[in-house]
């Protein structure tokens, strides 16, 4: 059944945007503390415990499936409804704190990412892993 | 023409799914035809997305961008928060989880320098353009992180509406700028594979910015970064209006 995974993905969604309220509030913080991450970890287990029971079912996945899918064309109608007016039309200082933030975080994750060696890139992954299935 | 409009209104989501399918399908015929695919479809599609909501937004006079025009208001529901979060919580399906435990640490060290160097170039911007006071200055910085910081930080310290829109601004903004410009720096910063997607999430924090610029780059790193990323707002809610306003307030003598 496909509605047991699109299920599963609300409950799991659901469940880590209460904890995630709840987190802000222990914390006295007016936000949701990594509900979607909460989310998502919850996801990653229930999809393990699933898999270990052998209950991984083809509609489990599909439900799920669809919806990752579904995930650019979510980003582009996020994009179709910002504020780009405003966001162009607030003066100097705006564009130099975002323009300088975003130079300065990309020269971090180019500096952190290095850190520990070179490690495997997603080309390598699914080339390793595609070679041991034999697929 | 009244019968076609109040159908496509009246069937929001759907009309949204066919609008956004059929930006999906010019661009990727852009990317094919005329960049022989060097930028990606979604890269493209994105820059459509914006676009777009640039020119409903001059039409309209709104703040939602194409939401605003009656016709495509299912666009807001469609790449509003709880479908947006629904489907990157989806992507969690595809993560390995060997590889989120590797690189656990170096994301916590992203996400803390990820709301500290934002900060520190907003609270500088805003000191340069003649900011003086430490609730202005700690305001514009904390839009620097995200633009759900900046005001959760404004409402907090009390700032003038004026700081918070310029706040908001600059996190929407750099939200944008992520999207735009991850494709075009992932090369050199390395943004391909899963340890990197990690520490570029918390670093750029956007949970929009990353999710848009990693699904632009490569659609295979977006769980990884959104792992990350979505912490980040929380923590610089969390730090912004009061560790950071404390130690603004002992730079500027109140």
């Amino acid at each position: 059944m496909a509605i047991s995974g699109v299920a599963l993905l609300a409950i799991c969604t659901l469940l880590g945007g209460v904890l995630g309220d709840w987190l802000g509030i222990a914390l006295g913080v007016k936000a949701n503390v990594g509900g979607v991450g909460i989310a998502m970890i919850l996801l990653i287990a229930a999809r393990l415990w699933l898999l270990r029971h052998g209950r991984l079912s083809q509609g489990v996945m599909q439900g799920v499936g669809f919806w990752g899918a579904l995930y650019i064309p979510i980003v582009i109608a996020m994009a179709a409804q910002q504020n780009v007016v405003s966001a162009l039309k607030s003066g100097p200082v705006v564009v130099v704190a975002a323009i300088g933030t975003l130079i300065v975080c990309f020269a971090a994750v180019a500096l952190i990412s290095r850190v520990g060696g070179p490690v495997e890139t997603m080309d390598e992954i699914e080339a390793r892993k595609t070679g041991v299935s034999g697929r | 023409m009244s019968v076609i409009t109040h159908a496509l209104a009246a069937n929001g989501l759907l009309t949204a799914f066919a609008f956004v399918g059929v930006i999906m399908w010019v661009s990727n015929l852009i990317s094919k035809r005329l960049t022989f695919g060097r930028i990606h479809g979604s890269a493209i599609g994105i820059l459509i997305g914006l676009a777009l909501a640039l020119w409903a937004g001059a039409v309209t006079g709104g703040q939602k961008g194409v939401a605003d025009l009656p016709v495509l208001a299912g666009v807001g529901l469609m790449g509003g928060s709880m479908l947006r979060d629904f489907a990157i919580v989806a992507t969690a399906f595809e993560v390995d989880v060997a590889h989120v435990r590797r690189a656990g640490a170096i994301g916590a060290v992203a996400i803390g320098l990820g709301t500290v160097l934002p900060f520190l170039v907003g609270v500088a911007t805003a000191f340069a353009f003649g900011y003086r006071d430490a609730v202005s200055l700690t305001t514009i910085g904390a839009g620097a992180i995200t633009y759900i910081v900046g005001p959760v930080t404004g409402a907090a310290l009390g700032a003038s509406s004026a700081v918070m829109a310029l706040s908001i601004a600059t996190g929407v903004l750099k939200a944008m700028l992520v999207m735009i410009g991850t494709p075009m720096v992932a090369q050199a910063i390395g943004l391909n594979n899963p340890r990197s997607a990690m520490v570029f999430g918390g670093l750029m924090g956007t949970v929009s910015g990353v999710s848009g610029g990693l699904a632009a780059t490569d659609r295979r790193l977006v769980p990884y970064g959104s792992l990350t990323a979505t912490f980040h707002t929380g923590v610089g809610c969390l730090i912004a209006p009061s560790l950071f306003y404390m130690v603004m307030r002992a730079l500027m003598h109140g």
